[in-house]
């Protein structure tokens, strides 16, 4: 069941690597600017998403989307697309 | 009002603490420029360990005197693009060595090896289409994906099977796929297994292209570049690269046998709105080709030079992030603040290397990046050596 509540906290738990600075991360949370990861941290991280819930989301989507809540949004419109 | 460079203060602040230790390793200004692998910094003369002066062809009389010559008969610039006024005679014959060298049949010279990426990228593949970009690619591929406007799909540094895998999820959908590897990986000097991606051709309908910026000249048993070395230059579609390294110029080129790749000339912007490369440098690159073509031994003396400081770094224990041994030769550091150190321990003591740090080195590394030359004596090498057992290895 990939609900928005899980998805959110599986991409917390993806992005807890890059997160160096071990802040509170939430779905409010700004990964490029609230993060101090840099821009290929963050297409490395994407990488991991899109290995875990096996799904494409292309580098030009990846501008797009600056919160969590968002980037679950996408892996949800993704899934639903799939599926 | 919102200050445009504000967004950049964290950077700025980043150089400032280097700056703060008395530091700058991302700004050194040659002085004199002594040979092909020494100059003068200030009063101090330094090894050059990080100049991707391969061949060091650099100093080359013969190459010296075609560009003195090509300077006083044709005058210092083009001063136009090549579809205006800024195609020379020298141009044509540029890419046509060029094309005899790689056994090509159509070859397009840029005026920078970063512009060859631009224009070579953004010619190729348009927004119906989707690039596959291995994930350690140079910024300039990066640069000439997004120009494309093309769907963007990284995939893991060097494998195929990962490649294979993030195909398959877009498997059936419209517009042309382009596969984009490197040749000599320009951080840590690893090669992409091409035979690898060549055989996923058999599997996913896709071109191939590689970019053999820091391979042209180096590998090779006609220093064609990787495909060359692989023995399989059948599977690679287009081929990119740039004088700015083995040739010793400035300038780059892409070559394919596809009977409409000469199209390309009218549909790649950073090869339309830009002017030409100047006369000096087209002239350069010709004789540069012809000393590698007729030179086979330079090849030789960089791949045992490259051997020589692989063998003598690792033997102090130090780390050089892959088992192989390439002209670029990096040694890991634990973090940003180290790096900024053992530079300058490097410098001091009078060796250049490249300081290479986060976002623009692989899984966020920290290095420093050694280029071995051809022109390097066995003696500048065991300095080399000697000098990272005393700055770095302690």
């Amino acid at each position: 069941m990939n609900d928005n509540t899980t998805i959110i906290s599986v991409l917390c738990d993806l992005l807890a690597p890059f997160n160096v600075d071990q802040k509170p991360l939430t779905e409010a949370t700004d990964i490029p600017a609230d993060l101090n990861i840099d821009s290929v941290g963050i297409l490395d991280f994407i990488m991991e998403v899109e290995d875990h819930f096996d799904i494409e989301i292309p580098m030009n989507a990846v501008s797009n989307i600056r919160t969590i809540g968002e980037l679950a949004a996408y892996v949800q419109t993704s899934l639903n697309k799939v599926s | 009002m919102v200050d445009l460079l504000e967004k950049h203060k964290g950077m700025a602040d980043r150089f400032q603490r280097m700056l703060d230790m008395g530091i700058n390793g991302l700004g050194v200004t040659n002085d004199q420029m002594l040979s092909p692998t020494r100059a003068m910094v200030g009063n101090r003369e330094i090894i050059l360990a990080g100049t991707n002066n391969y061949m060091g062809i650099t100093f080359e009389p013969s190459v010296i005197a075609a560009g003195q010559k090509a300077l006083a008969e044709f005058g210092t610039g083009t001063t136009g693009s090549r579809i205006a006024n800024g195609s020379f005679a020298m141009h044509k014959e540029l890419e046509k060595s060029l094309a005899d060298f790689l056994g090509l049949k159509h070859c397009i010279v840029f005026t920078t090896g970063y512009q060859a990426n631009l224009g070579m990228l953004s010619g190729l593949a348009g927004p119906k289409d989707t690039i596959y970009l291995d994930a350690d690619s140079h910024s300039s591929i990066y640069d000439g994906c997004t120009l494309s406007g093309a769907k963007l799909v990284r995939f893991r540094h060097n494998d195929a099977a990962d490649l294979d895998k993030r195909m398959a999820r877009s498997e059936g959908e419209e517009g042309g796929k382009l596969v984009v590897l490197e040749g000599i990986y320009s951080m840590l000097g690893d090669r992409a297994p091409l035979a690898d991606f060549v055989a996923l051709k058999k599997k996913h309908d896709f071109q191939l292209l590689v970019d053999d910026a820091h391979s042209f000249g180096v590998l090779g048993p006609n220093g064609r570049g990787l495909a060359d070395e692989a023995g399989i230059e059948e599977g690679v579609d287009f081929v990119i690269g740039t004088f700015s390294k083995s040739v010793g110029a400035i300038g780059g080129f892409g070559a394919s046998n596809h009977p409409l790749f000469e199209t390309l000339r009218y549909a790649m912007r950073p090869y339309m709105f830009t002017a030409s490369s100047s006369p000096a440098s087209v002239a350069t690159s010709i004789a540069a080709l012809k000393v590698l073509k007729e030179q086979p031994e330079r090849r030789a003396k960089l791949w045992a030079n490259s051997e020589r400081l692989f063998n003598g770094l690792r033997a102090l224990g130090l780390d050089t992030g892959t088992d192989v041994v390439s002209p670029v030769i990096a040694v890991k550091m634990p973090d940003e603040l180290t790096t900024i150190t053992k530079w300058n321990a490097l410098f001091q003591a009078g060796v250049y290397v490249n300081m290479a740090v986060p976002p623009g080195t692989p899984n966020r590394l920290c290095l420093l990046r050694c280029s071995v030359s051809a022109a390097h004596t066995e003696a500048e090498i065991d300095q080399i050596i000697a000098i990272f057992k005393e700055a770095v290895a302690t």
